[in-house]
């Protein structure tokens, strides 16, 4: 008898233990969607990034290493790329433009490198002036060291703040026993630094010895949705957990963001990191997925366009092959929905200058949401 | 005397080198796991079963055991389109992963000797070094 209740008990604590590995509100299938998408461009396997250089004109980054200007249906490669290193889930990644564009004409960009010591290669920042189809006055404005042959976790994605600061991530490289918690190296940071690649004297780090002192934040896997929140004009970040344990962080300056130390996460094999879930001195997410959705991109809607979504956040998802409506309410994710299910592997979202949604999708290219008027 | 020797050393170690010009198929199958686990295990899975519907099966898969030379170009240039892997269609994206040739010819050979698959030959640098772009 004795022996049943006990194997109940085990039974029931399983049970519990596995509901609450589960975690945020449950995610919500579509009803009635009153939106139809339309191709921007095709023909680009993996749209990684990509900017609006004028109400009707997109930078997009295909991450075997082509820059596109895409227009009207068209698209165009633009010269004058550094030599891109793809490895793994690294190549042409991220793309910017700068907050006086229109008359600058500067553009920022993250990509794999090779340059400098040692075989393999690391996430790097540039410049670059866009010139109609050419890019010039290329610069390197910061390259992750070391070089390491890794395929894994490169980020990365690029913001601006209001101050005038650009900001950029790296992954952990694949290396996560040794980057993301040590600050005198590169990997598995959200670095900050002034436009002209100049390292601002009041970042964190600036007077701690041996320190990358471009680092704002450290504590990061792999960090590839970032952008400026509309109102606050606070950075945030989502980065890949695990297997369990994305995380939305909104970052601060010299914030530790816990990984490996802690995370809501297990490894892909199915064994465990770590048992801890919090530390003193480490940021808790400001929300995380268990399962992971493999997030990347991010953008709030701010138009009229979609009443439901204003001034809500949309994530891609790479696993489900969905946009993720994350509806949020007193600093809380209140309700989350999906959107477009089954369009593919999103790998960005952004929002035009006419206020619709745009989105990347592997195999695909560029689509844009249009709002359809309710059916009654 | 020792200059001989030595000169018989080198020319033993060419010889060797000659006609053993491939690592051993357990070494290659143990380099082979951790490209996999670097490169691969994200979308096909430790236990190398892929996402039904999403990300073909490499175990037991009857593609790669019939397509030996696309599944080395695949690997090496990357693939796109349909294909049919144990009677579920897939049509997705492998980006080009960046491989050398010994890495395709490792992960080739270690996913071709796992989760019940057992390759006849092994696969050699040469052998993907010779598999062109379509």
């Amino acid at each position: 008898m004795k022996k049943i209740l006990s194997l109940n008990l085990i039974c029931t604590l399983f049970f519990i233990s596995s509901c609450a590995q589960k975690h945020g509100p449950i995610i919500q299938n579509e009803q009635s969607p009153n939106y139809i998408t339309e191709t921007v461009i095709n023909g680009i396997d993996i749209p990684w990034g990509m900017a609006f250089i004028s109400k009707d004109e997109i930078l997009v980054t295909e991450k075997s290493g082509i820059l596109y200007r895409v227009f009207e249906g068209k698209k165009t490669e633009v010269s004058g790329l550094p030599e891109i290193y793809a490895r793994g889930q690294g190549g042409l990644l991220d793309v910017a433009t700068a907050p006086d564009f229109e008359t600058s004409k500067l553009i920022f960009f993250t990509a794999g490198s090779s340059d400098g010591e040692g075989s393999g290669g690391h996430t790097a920042l540039y410049s670059a002036k866009l010139e109609a189809d050419k890019l010039t006055n290329l610069k390197q404005l910061y390259k992750g060291k070391e070089n390491s042959k890794k395929g894994q976790h490169w980020g990365s994605r690029i913001a601006f703040d209001d101050k005038g600061y650009i900001y950029f991530s790296i992954g952990d490289r694949g290396n996560r026993e040794v980057n993301p918690q040590d600050i005198t190296r590169d990997g598995g940071k959200i670095y900050r630094l002034n436009l002209d690649g100049s390292i601002p004297k009041d970042n964190p780090f600036y007077n701690e010895e041996g320190s990358k002192k471009a680092i704002y934040s450290f504590g990061h896997r792999n960090p590839q949705g970032m952008l400026k929140h509309p109102k606050t004009g606070k950075i945030w970040v989502h980065e890949h957990g695990p297997r369990g344990g994305d995380e939305i962080n909104i970052i601060g300056a010299g914030k530790n963001y816990g990984w490996p130390k802690i995370t809501y996460g297990i490894n892909y094999s199915g064994t465990p990191i770590t048992s801890d879930r919090d530390l003193p001195g480490l940021e808790q997410p400001f929300y995380y997925w268990v399962p992971s959705i493999a997030p990347s991109g991010m953008v709030f809607s701010t138009s009229e366009n979609y009443p439901k979504w204003k001034d809500n956040l949309l994530v891609g998802s790479l696993k489900f092959e969905y946009l993720e409506l994350l509806l949020i309410e007193n600093n809380k994710v209140r309700e989350r929905h999906k959107v477009l299910e089954g369009i593919g592997r999103i790998r960005d979202v952004k929002q035009g200058p006419d206020g619709l949604i745009y989105i990347g999708v592997e195999g695909k290219g560029i689509l844009k949401i249009i709002p359809k008027p309710p059916l009654n | 005397m020792k200059n001989l020797f030595y000169i018989y050393c080198i020319s033993l170690f060419g010889f060797l080198s000659y006609v053993q010009p491939q690592k051993t198929l357990k070494k290659s199958i143990s380099d082979g796991k951790e490209i996999y686990q670097d490169f691969c295990v994200q979308c096909h899975i430790d236990n190398g079963k892929g996402v039904l519907g999403t990300f073909p099966p490499l175990a037991k898969s009857d593609y790669l055991q019939n397509n030996i030379e696309a599944s080395i170009r695949g690997i090496k240039y990357g693939q796109r389109g349909k294909i049919t892997v144990n009677g579920i269609e897939y049509d997705g994206i492998m980006s080009q992963q960046g491989l050398d040739d010994e890495e395709v010819a490792d992960v080739m050979n270690y996913i071709l000797n796992s989760w019940g698959n057992k390759a006849k030959e092994q696969i050699s640098i040469t052998q993907v070094a010779e598999v062109q772009k379509k």
